[in-house]
């Protein structure tokens, strides 16, 4: 064959660009992060600045002073984000698989009940007025939680997994065995379409873990604030860290000083902390799940 | 199973009350031979009807003048004086035309620059480099919108931020009050938009691009085409169907927003709505802020319909053009 490869001279031309993309990608977390690294008379005077001439750790040093906050804002997110996941898995695969069962005869009324809702909806206003008048979830943690369990998209998603994974002559060949349908479900369907399970459990996470609106609909009580509503509050209001007693124990001089610059942009730090260190796991399974979705069929 | 089907086929065929009463006999026991199934949709059909339909019938309140005291049934109607009142007024123009605008520039921009890196990506020598770009080109699209706004904050705040403090003394400019100038936020959000949207895009295509048969390029180069030409008359034709799909999608949304992206970077900033202001973020702000129940309904269900037709006629057109991608 005969090479079909670009010159040497395009590639570099390709890797420099790459390079700068990659760059600008970065660049945004780099700022902030020096910014949380910055002492705070120094940014009074030159501004947020790359390379800062003089550093402190006294941002974070203030947030770990009274964890309290940082700590419920951190137990809310992760107790919300790891229900959120294991139910809504559970509940999109219990729905997605009869769906995918060709022999079920009602699974087109099943799926078009689902699938409908992506066309239709009543709109954020009726929406509220359910999840407050009449589900009663105003300041509950599970207003974090329900309304995210069940996306048709990942319905989607699973239902063509199951189609393509799970040979149907294999289901029915555990039935005529004896086994019931749960049975077949656990433990035939579910080991044959672990990475549909992990997919969706990640896409999820993510989701789960991103979320602020329903925080900032739902909750008004701060012993709920999840990680990113924190954080919202904490750049939505100038003055949040001043008024916001609980996160500062100190007399009024020291109020009157505070970094509030620098103390926000550790907060956005301590914010993405566990979404980096997830990443290099997530990404590879994300491009897995979205490359999946994109040639289906 | 097949046995069965034709022995209701075969009832079918016979008197009328015979046959009524051997549907709904296998009606039956179908239902009761998969109880099992329905017990398992019992909980996301629960949920459907609580989260999705029910709402659907609070759309009467975009018809009501709600009151609390009286309740969502209880409040008087007044017709289609929530409608009335939200077009006379100048909002309706401005988030109608905001939204749509924004979204098409959105899709323009993401769908070439994505392609393009796509394609680029795929024609390095080094693979391991290429993945390397992917995986950090992706990572954008990981953070919230939270995140997002402190990020854009760090560079656009007024008395700190890096472009006013790091760039604009720099070069002497003055600075800018990039939270209350309107005019500057239409090339601000495409901007952010694909900062955080271009490497989703960019594994979709280059997907589609690594699904291309070797055998045209190996041709085209016996041929004596040029790279260029190659990507110009293989890779693009070869994933169109894929471009399209996508970009036919996001037209049937394109009534909706991304409401992190319209709320949390502008800060909800007020001076900023002449050109930030988006159906969804006038929707919460009239719901939250104004308590303007009626109207925002109003506003809600008229981005509802709207969109409704909008997601049915790409699906009709996804349709026509390749029928395995249409959605239904």
């Amino acid at each position: 064959m005969a090479n079909n490869e670009i010159s040497k001279f395009t590639n570099i031309i390709l890797h420099v660009i790459f390079i700068i993309l990659s760059i600008t990608c970065l660049l945004p977390i780099v700022l902030v992060f020096m910014i949380s690294i910055t002492d705070y008379d120094y940014i009074v005077l030159n501004g947020y600045q790359f390379i800062p001439e003089k550093l402190s750790l006294e941002a974070y040093a203030y947030i770990f002073k009274d964890y309290s906050v940082v700590l419920k804002a951190y137990g809310v997110s992760f107790f919300v984000t790891i229900t959120g996941t294991l139910v809504s898995v559970f509940i999109s695969s219990l729905y997605a698989y009869p769906i995918s069962r060709t022999d079920f005869r009602y699974r087109g009324f099943f799926a078009f009940l689902i699938f409908f809702t992506m066309l239709f909806g009543g709109g954020l206003v009726p929406w509220y007025m359910v999840y407050t008048q009449v589900l009663d979830l105003k300041n509950s943690i599970w207003a974090l939680i329900v309304p995210m369990l069940l996306s048709p998209f990942n319905v989607l998603i699973m239902k063509t997994y199951f189609q393509m994974s799970v040979p149907p002559a294999l289901i029915e060949a555990s039935t005529i065995d004896g086994a019931g349908e749960l049975r077949t479900f656990f433990q035939i369907v579910f080991p044959l379409s672990l990475p549909v399970f992990a997919t969706i459990g990640l896409f999820n996470t993510l989701h789960y873990w991103n979320d602020w609106f329903n925080s900032m609909i739902f909750i008004t009580d701060t012993d709920l604030y999840s990680l990113q509503y924190l954080m919202y509050k904490m750049i939505s209001q100038a003055d949040y860290l001043s008024r916001n007693g609980a996160l500062i124990q100190g007399s009024a001089t020291e109020l009157a000083k505070l970094p509030g610059e620098t103390i926000r942009m550790a907060m956005a730090l301590i914010g993405i902390g566990p979404i980096v260190l997830a990443y290099p796991f997530f990404q590879r399974y994300f491009i897995k799940g979205l490359t999946l979705g994109s040639i289906k069929g | 199973m097949i046995t069965q089907e034709k022995r209701s086929a075969a009832g079918a065929s016979s008197s009328l009350p015979v046959r009524r009463s051997t549907k709904r006999g296998s009606m039956l026991k179908h239902l009761l031979k998969h109880k099992v199934l329905l017990l398992m949709l019992l909980p996301g059909v629960l949920f459907l009807l609580v989260n999705n339909y029910l709402p659907m019938f609070g759309i009467i309140i975009a018809f009501k003048n709600i009151n609390y005291v009286d309740g969502i049934l209880g409040s008087p109607w007044v017709g289609l004086d929530n409608f009335k009142f939200l077009f006379a007024t100048s909002d309706a123009w401005i988030i109608t035309r905001n939204t749509v605008l924004y979204n098409f520039v959105f899709i323009i921009l993401n769908l070439v620059i994505a392609v393009s890196i796509a394609i680029a990506l795929n024609e390095l020598k080094n693979k391991l480099a290429a993945k390397f770009y992917q995986s950090i080109m992706f990572f954008p699209y990981f953070l919230s919108m939270v995140v997002v706004s402190y990020l854009v904050f760090a560079f656009l705040n007024v008395e700190y931020g890096f472009i006013n403090k790091g760039i604009f003394a720099l070069f002497g400019l003055d600075e800018l009050n990039w939270y209350s100038e309107p005019k500057y936020w239409p090339f601000i959000l495409p901007l952010i938009n694909l900062w955080k949207g271009v490497g989703y895009g960019c594994v979709i295509y280059l997907a589609a691009i690594i699904g291309i048969d070797n055998e045209y390029y190996e041709a085209a180069l016996i041929d004596g085409a040029s790279k260029w030409k190659q990507i110009l008359h293989i890779t693009i034709p070869l994933i169109r169907p894929v471009i399209i799909i996508t970009t036919i999608l996001a037209i049937g949304g394109i009534f909706r927003s991304d409401f992190g992206l319209f709320y949390q970077t502008t800060l909800n900033s007020g001076a900023l709505y002449p050109t930030t202001l988006v159906i969804d973020t006038y929707v919460y702000n009239a719901l939250i802020n104004m308590g303007n129940l009626g109207m925002s309904a109003a506003a809600g269900l008229y981005q509802s319909v709207v969109g409704f037709f909008l997601v049915l006629g790409s699906n009709w057109i996804v349709r026509k053009v390749d029928k395995d991608q249409a959605v239904f």
